[in-house]
């Protein structure tokens, strides 16, 4: 397997990018801010810091399967005298918009970082630092999580089967980027533990 | 959790951990959740398995997070990954809290509860 990220010497990572590939992982991140953000409430200014400092956030789980995943519930068992689902509530209450700020972020660094290697280069060599880092992660997990819930992928074997897929078969070209993304975080990984 | 994106070995499925939709009665969340909370009994964070996260991300994650050593987190993420779950912190329930909306913004499907 085709080791993507390298690590830097002193902290951060390296990785060569093709157009197609650099041009694909941006769509992908878009998406994913357009996902976080059907989860915003239309009163509450996204980017208002001030008002989003005093505004509380959802109670109730998001009905996406996928936004599900991102955001799960906190509490699951309070023994038989609790109440786990108005503890959860409350718990996304106070960390579902700061959790949703930040996933939100870390899809715009990948942007930020994927325009900054400038168009029309055929191989672009992306410079990551360690704050850099760990956001590309973060963003490359939760692009995973929400393609892994499309996909339907609930267990191991899953995967498996979609490695099999024809290339006919419509899930073919997620779950090859499915693949790919893996392989970029796992390397990402190692990079970083390095 | 996946060993390796080309040989993937995941158990446990996530979807439990989705909250249905179906659940549509739901109690109005009050500022004090009707917990029996036994004061002298720990809270604890369980981090759950799901076929989605990388067992070296989850090692990463708790090395970085918890500041647990290598040999130690490696342990917790193969506890996560053969035992479907593992205990990875214990306290007070706002402590737990705190860890396990860390855990989940790394996107690790965790929950807690008091350690009876």
């Amino acid at each position: 397997m085709t080791d993507y990220f390298e690590p830097l010497p002193g902290g951060g990572a390296i990785a060569v990018f093709d157009e197609f590939e650099a041009a694909l992982l941006r769509a992908y991140a878009e998406q994913m801010l357009e996902l976080l953000g059907t989860r915003d409430e239309p009163d509450a200014p996204a980017d208002d810091l001030l008002a989003s400092a005093f505004h509380s956030g959802p109670t109730e789980p998001p009905e996406d399967p996928a936004l599900a995943r991102l955001f799960p519930d906190a509490y699951t068992d309070l023994g038989p005298d609790g109440d786990a689902t108005a503890a959860s509530a409350e718990f996304r209450r106070y960390t579902e918009n700061d959790l949703r700020a930040r996933k939100r972020d870390d899809a715009r660094a990948v942007i930020r970082s994927l325009d900054a290697l400038g168009p029309g280069e055929q191989r672009a060599v992306l410079h990551l630092k360690p704050d850099e880092c760990r956001q590309w992660l973060g963003a490359l997990n939760d692009l995973r999580l929400i393609i892994a819930s499309r996909l339907e992928i609930t267990v191991d074997e899953d995967f498996e089967v979609l490695l099999e897929l024809p290339e006919t078969d419509p899930r073919s070209p997620l779950a090859m980027t499915y693949g790919w993304l893996t392989a970029l975080q796992d390397s990402l990984v190692e990079s970083m533990m390095h | 959790m996946i060993a390796r994106p080309s040989s993937s070995t995941a158990v446990l499925s996530a979807h439990s951990a989705v909250a249905s939709p179906v659940e549509t009665e739901r109690s109005q969340a009050t500022a004090t959740p009707s917990v029996v909370a036994d004061p002298d009994i720990p809270w604890i964070t369980l981090v759950h398995n799901d076929p989605v996260n990388l067992m070296s991300y989850v090692a990463y994650v708790f090395q970085s997070y918890f500041g647990y050593s290598e040999a130690k987190a490696n342990q917790l993420m193969l506890d996560v990954h053969h035992k479907g779950r593992a205990v990875v912190s214990s306290g007070s329930r706002e402590e737990m809290e705190r860890d396990v909306q860390a855990m989940h913004g790394y996107g690790l499907w965790a929950t807690l509860r008091q350690d009876r």
